[in-house]
């Protein structure tokens, strides 16, 4: 689904360039759930945010299917996201001032052939909280509600960039329980950043990331479910 | 159904209504003065419009000592004429019941069983004369408003040197008097001067007029040239003395109707234009602090696919919708304002309708420049916004960079505590938000200074016109020059002090194409009671055969000292000379042209007249005087001090009292929008650093001074900058309005400037004091918790 080569990404950060990613090489499969592991710094979101079309590669090519994404302009790189790409965040990003339904809206109305708000919300068994204001929610049903909102749209992949990092162990379960739902029922391919290594026992694949390089890429034989994972 | 996006509009603009709110009564302002000038323009214009149409307003006005009625043929027969009406029009002195000094009247002829074929009247109450009844007239409405006169009611006329009594008929309106003034005045007078219209026959020999005319109107068919009808009129006019035709634009009424309707509209343009872009500034500044906070919304709604054009549209529809509420809300302010407005005017020019009208069209341009400020406040911060990388929108803002200020460095470092350091830093690093902020403030200002500073150029134009330049408190003019001993009857007059003969001839001054009719002033070589003074408060004084003209005539004449004008003579001996410019003089009221005595007397060709007399009475016998003054019959007018300072005071009150009210109340708007707005961006920005300092065990006085310091610090740097765009402003707006009649001086006020700095300071405390109750309340724990 990915074929990735030489990916480098650098920042210059006032004076200083930092290297988040150097010279990186991976394959990513379909339907694969891909844990991405590493420390802090180690270039885990940069890959994420290239991958999601939201940031773009200093050199290196990134190909989605037959698509060259470090060649697409704005314009191509905004449609890619708008029709396959589901993202969630470590902090949710829901927009405040409007309603769990509502969050979800902002997406199925913008593409072709999604689910409703209902359905999607279903997914992740937030149905008896549609029409509650994210600050009425708590972190792992926000959470969800992002959930919700990046599965909409039947995307292709789904990019989750620390999805429980902001949450307890009870909550992370349910969250990443929603995501291995999603994954394995439509067949969405997952990738999912954390720096969380018990997760990794729930992946298709594991990759560690240090020092912006891939450090390790495993496959598991054995996939374990979120509840059975030890924090 | 709204779309998600849209409840997401809906729902922030409720969170940030009272800024909102305060944006949109900033817009409202604008729009309302620009809906209430231009809908009065509009009105006007059609109200001009139609009655100059149904009741036939002439082209061409040109008077003639007299001239015979087998005249009117060849007239009639000059190519581009379409009618012709002539008639016989006569000054006369009024003897009215019920006031005490004579009034004057003018007389104009008109058919008795027809209507005038042109500046035909309209009859507002009672019967048009009747055949056989030489005594009946017609009477200016305003003139029988003023007594309260009703068909039937009796006014004395001294015709001729006979006193008559006239019965007035009926009440009646003229296209030609709709502003009915007493040439050389400035403002109407309608208790001291009528406007009556007698049956031809009977005037023409009350006048010795039998078999001819002094007076002729024309209109003219389509495509005529009028400039060209004027030359080839002056031609058939001239053997019997004609002076001269002038056209629709130079009658006095329409004239001073037309220059209004310019003055309305450079205001509905102007002002409404400084409103307008202090909108669009605070709009800015509260658009870009609002969508920082949007940050992370922006980033997911990127992530989620929106594309860079819906979002820069999400954001523009804030601007929008808080312009087209401002819109509405201005649109009805306007028409509440433009109806007020219109009755104002009502007093002043007659129409037999004066209805408020409110094109559609106006209604749109408000609409589309309210749309378009917002679209201006609001592109620049959106596209800034939107055109932020995605993965970057994601991160948190990263922390300002600061440096420590010029102003820590350049004297006041060590004494500086670390709360006036991070003021002086905040300060530093937003130099373009500090300026647009201080701008705005400085617009507020200086919209206040110009309102106060008219008002006070109002009253420098009294002090200089009714003080310094004329001592006398009344003035007394005669039907015709007397021989010089009538100064010495005039002081044995009860009450009267002292007594300065005056020769003051009517004029018709002509350089080139160019002709005005105006009174030209004899000086005496000491300058005595009246003593015309230009605008810096230096005295007129002519030199030799030479002629001394207000700028603005210069202007309009198009010359300049050393240059020649055609005097002509109006009077007398009619002479014709041409003198030379001897000077201009910058003065303040009207147009006029002035000359020493004796080189006016030789002009005259006269010895010793006067044509009437500045005196200093005893105010404690002035009713004895007018009634005294009355019974002569050589005066024709008294003009006392008091009443005209009454009059010019009375229409400044009207016109600028109501003017100065909604300047004021405009002013406060933008001054409490802007601070506001300010200050609200400033507690939104600070509000975590704040309350961290709170838990930290700063006191709420001790946080108070890093918000309300800044704000302080910004007002105070306003003020100056206030003074000088009010000090332009009001430069502008007092050239934009200068006519012929009025040229206000443009003081550079003190006052005026300490009023309005003062009436900012207090806005800014207000809106101030409104944000300290906010941070009073400021949820330390919650602030803390929040990602920004």
């Amino acid at each position: 689904m990915f074929e990735i080569q030489g990916l480098s990404k650098i920042y210059a950060m006032g004076e200083v360039e930092v290297h988040a990613l150097r010279r990186v090489d991976l394959t990513l499969f379909e339907r694969d759930l891909v844990v991405l592991l590493g420390p802090s710094g180690s270039g885990k979101s940069t890959l994420l945010n290239i991958l999601g079309g939201l940031d773009v590669a200093t050199h290196g090519t990134v190909r989605y299917r037959s698509q060259d994404l470090t060649a697409a302009s704005e314009e191509a790189l905004t449609a890619y996201r708008r029709h396959h790409v589901g993202f969630v965040f470590q902090f949710y990003n829901l927009i405040p001032s409007l309603t769990a339904r509502e969050n979800v809206a902002l997406v199925t109305e913008i593409v072709e052939r999604p689910m409703t708000p209902e359905e999607a919300l279903g997914l992740v068994n937030l149905t008896p909280r549609l029409d509650h204001f994210p600050a009425q929610l708590s972190g792992g049903e926000q959470q969800r509600v992002a959930i919700a909102r990046a599965i909409a749209k039947r995307p292709s992949v789904l990019l989750c960039d620390e999805p429980t990092g902001a949450l307890d162990l009870a909550t992370g379960v349910v969250v990443l329980e929603a995501i291995a739902r999603v994954n394995a029922e439509l067949g969405t391919t997952t990738i999912v950043i954390t720096h969380n290594a018990s997760i990794a026992s729930m992946a298709d694949v594991v990759i560690r990331l240090a020092d912006g390089q891939v450090a390790e890429t495993t496959r598991n034989t054995t996939k374990r479910q979120p509840r059975e994972l030890e924090w | 159904m709204l779309s998600a996006l849209n409840r997401k509009l809906f729902r922030d603009l409720v969170a940030m209504r009272t800024q909102a709110l305060a944006i949109a009564f900033v817009i409202a302002a604008g729009i309302a003065m620009f809906v209430a000038y231009l809908s009065n323009f509009a009105s006007l214009e059609r109200a001009r419009d139609d009655y100059y149409r149904t009741q036939r307003f002439a082209d061409v006005f040109a008077n003639v000592p007299r001239a015979p009625d087998q005249l009117e043929a060849r007239i009639r027969a000059l190519p581009g004429v379409q009618d012709v009406e002539t008639r016989v029009v006569a000054e006369v002195v009024l003897d009215v019941p019920g006031l005490d000094e004579p009034a004057t009247g003018r007389l104009v002829s008109i058919p008795v069983t027809d209507r005038p074929r042109l500046n035909d009247l309209f009859l507002r109450r009672g019967t048009w004369i009747s055949p056989g009844r030489s005594d009946e007239v017609l009477v200016s409405e305003a003139f029988a408003d003023a007594h309260g006169f009703r068909p039937g009611d009796r006014v004395g006329a001294i015709i001729n040197g006979r006193r008559r009594d006239l019965v007035m008929a009926g009440v009646v309106l003229s296209p030609e008097y709709v502003y009915g003034i007493k040439p050389g005045e400035l403002v109407p007078d309608p208790k001291r001067y009528g406007i009556l219209w007698m049956g031809h026959e009977a005037l023409a020999t009350a006048f010795e007029m039998d078999g001819a005319f002094n007076d002729v109107v024309l209109s003219l068919g389509q495509g005529a040239v009028p400039e060209a009808v004027v030359a080839d009129l002056d031609r058939l006019l001239a053997p019997y003395g004609g002076r001269g035709a002038m056209v629709r634009a130079l009658q006095p009424s329409n004239w001073m109707l037309n220059s209004e309707l310019g003055q309305l509209q450079s205001f509905g343009f102007f002002i409404p234009l400084i409103f307008l872009l202090v909108a669009a500034f605070v709009l800015n500044i509260a658009l870009t602090r609002a969508l920082a906070l949007q940050r992370p919304q922006l980033a997911a709604l990127k992530a989620l696919g929106y594309t860079n054009r819906e979002l820069v549209w999400h954001y523009l529809k804030w601007g929008l919708v808080i312009a087209l509420a401002g819109a509405i809300v201005g649109v009805a302010g306007g028409v509440w304002m433009g109806t007020a407005m219109l009755g104002m005017y009502q007093d002043y020019f007659t129409f037999p309708v004066l209805a408020y009208h409110l094109g559609g069209s106006v209604v749109l341009q408000a609409l589309v420049i309210a749309v378009i400020a917002a679209l201006a406040g609001a592109y620049a911060s959106v596209r800034r916004a939107v055109a932020i990388a995605p993965a970057e929108a994601m991160q948190p803002e990263a922390p300002a960079r600061y440096r420590p200020s010029a102003i820590e460095h350049a004297l006041l470092a060590p004494w500086l505590g670390v709360t006036s350091r991070m003021l002086a830093r905040n300060l530093q690093r937003q130099p373009i938000r500090a300026l647009t902020t201080i701008v705005g403030i400085a617009m507020a200002g200086a919209i206040l200074q110009v309102g106060f500073g008219m008002a006070r150029s109002v009253e420098a134009l009294i002090h200089s016109e009714f003080e310094v330049a004329e001592r006398q408190n009344m003035t007394v003019t005669f039907v015709e020059p007397l021989a010089a001993d009538a100064r010495y009857a005039l002081a044995r007059l009860p009450g009267v002090l002292q007594v300065e003969p005056q020769r003051v001839v009517a004029v018709r001054l002509r350089a080139g194409h160019v002709q005005r009719t105006l009174a030209l002033t004899g000086l005496p070589a000491i300058p005595g009671l009246k003593r015309p003074m230009d605008r810096h408060g230096r005295p007129v004084q002519p030199h030799g055969d030479g002629i001394v003209l207000s700028a603005i005539l210069g202007n309009v004449l198009g010359v300049g000292p050393g240059d020649e004008v055609t005097v002509e003579v109006l009077e007398g001996r009619q002479s014709v000379r041409r003198v030379i410019v001897d000077g201009l003089v910058d003065d303040v009221l009207g147009t006029s042209a002035y000359m020493e005595l004796p080189a006016l007397r030789r002009l005259l060709r006269e010895s010793d007249t006067l044509s009437g007399a500045a005196l200093v009475i005893d105010t404690a016998h002035e009713a004895e005087l007018t009634a005294a003054l009355k019974q002569v019959p050589a005066v024709a007018g008294v003009a006392s001090k008091r009443v005209m300072l009454g009059n010019f005071r009375q229409m400044m009150d009207e016109n600028m009292g109501v003017m100065l009210t909604f300047n004021l109340l405009f002013a406060g708007i933008i001054a409490f929008g802007v601070v506001y707005n300010a200050a609200r961006v400033s507690l939104s920005e600070r509000s975590r650093e704040l309350a961290s300092l709170r838990v930290l065990g700063f006191t709420r006085a001790e946080i108070s001074v890093i918000l309300l310091g800044e704000l302080a610090v910004l007002t105070v740097c306003a003020l100056p900058l206030g003074a000088l765009f009010g000090h332009w402003l009001t430069t502008m707006l007092v050239e934009s309005i200068e006519s012929e009649m009025f040229r206000f001086p443009a003081v550079f006020d003190l006052q005026a400037m300490a009023t309005a700095a003062l009436t900012v300071t207090v806005a800014s405390m207000l809106s101030g004091l409104l944000v300290r109750r906010r941070l009073d309340r400021l949820d330390l724990v919650g602030v803390l918790k929040l990602r920004e």
